[in-house]
């Protein structure tokens, strides 16, 4: 079979593996943002800036983030290999979804890099 | 009575598939949906099904049943009749050729891709090549398959590529070749199954365990497949 040169990894199995770990550095983040804020009820700007100020927490959201990047990029890549097909839309499908693929990419890296300049900005 | 009704189409007469109901008198019997398409197919003869040996081992009346795939000789009219009306039609994802009589060409092509056959080219021993009981036991469930397509027809991601994912039913019997301690080409078989579509394209939702007629499980196998390939790249 041909290398899908738009998939994140190139590989099934490089992407399947990345899905299930991204989704774990998430899914750890959601569970501390949501315990910091339980334990934390009065919580003023102050105390807010500084937890995402400091450099280890800069560094969890900024695996969060790619995380979310790459999880999203292999999920939308699998939406659009589905149902953005010849066998489903016709002979145009392949311009469309290459379209659809290469905005979803852009899309992704914008998000990504503007993530960056917030997290660095603080 | 029972209202039957059948997905009919005739690509040399028919503009477009349509429903057809018929009703059946079953005399307050459970009889097998596959009786009640005999019955039928006597009343009227230009009804188009596939079918053998009635008793669930070809798996050539594998077809779709008020929504479920099943094997229509196994299936007992109790099961499939729903507000006192069975809704017969053909395996879903599949081109029909006529009626309930599905083109299997791309289920087959798929089980090619997987080379359902022993690959091993040391000498030939004298009498067999032995196996353990152990190395045996690692093929129950897997080597029942019939090859009914009821499974790989009920899986959206077969029905959206079944030209690219090989399906739950041809992965079921990968992994048969490679569990069998007998087979020597196992790196082989795993470097072929890498690619996003061939097995990763299974997200896992078990719409082919719940229809499998001999009760088999592919999803665990594809699982078995994915910690192989796992365990042989990293």
């Amino acid at each position: 079979m041909v290398t899908s040169v738009t998939s994140l990894g190139r590989s099934g199995l490089s992407d399947w593996l990345l899905q299930r770990v991204s989704a774990c550095i998430m899914t750890l983040y959601v569970l501390f943002m949501v315990g910091y804020l339980m334990l934390n009820p009065g919580l003023q700007f102050a105390d807010w800036q500084s937890l995402h100020a400091s450099l280890p927490m800069r560094m969890f959201s900024l695996m969060t983030v790619l995380s979310l990047a790459a999880h999203s990029w292999i999920g939308m890549w699998c939406v659009f290999t589905d149902y953005v097909t010849v066998r489903l839309i016709g002979p145009k499908a392949t311009v469309v979804r290459i379209f659809f693929q290469l905005m979803m990419i852009a899309a992704t890296l914008l998000y990504t890099i503007w993530a960056i300049d917030i997290l660095w900005g603080i | 009575m029972l209202t039957v009704s059948i997905y009919r189409y005739n690509p040399e007469v028919d503009d477009e598939p349509y429903m057809q109901d018929f009703e059946v008198d079953t005399q307050g019997k459970d009889f097998m949906v596959l009786d009640v398409l005999e019955k039928l197919k006597v009343e009227d003869p230009t009804l188009v099904y596939r079918r053998s040996c009635r008793e669930g081992v070809c798996g050539s009346d594998g077809m779709n049943m008020s929504g479920k795939n099943g094997l229509a000789c196994i299936t007992p009219i109790s099961q499939a009749v729903k507000n006192n009306k069975l809704i017969i039609r053909p395996l879903p994802g599949l081109p029909v050729i006529r009626d309930l009589v599905i083109d299997m060409g791309q289920f087959y092509a798929q089980y090619e891709k997987i080379q359902p056959y022993m690959i091993n080219n040391s000498p030939a021993p004298a009498i067999e090549r032995l196996q353990s009981q152990e190395e045996r036991a690692k093929l129950d469930g897997l080597y029942e398959c019939i090859l009914c397509a009821c499974c790989s027809t009920a899986c959206p991601s077969f029905w959206w590529n079944p030209d690219k994912f090989i399906g739950p039913s041809g992965l079921l019997q990968a992994y048969r070749f490679l569990a069998d301690s007998r087979d020597t080409a196992t790196e082989e078989r795993l470097a072929k199954l890498d690619d996003p579509f061939s097995v990763f394209r299974c997200h896992g939702i078990m719409n082919c365990v719940q229809v499998c007629p001999k009760g088999l499980n592919p999803t665990r196998a594809i699982g078995h497949i994915r910690n192989m390939l796992i365990r042989s790249a990293t």
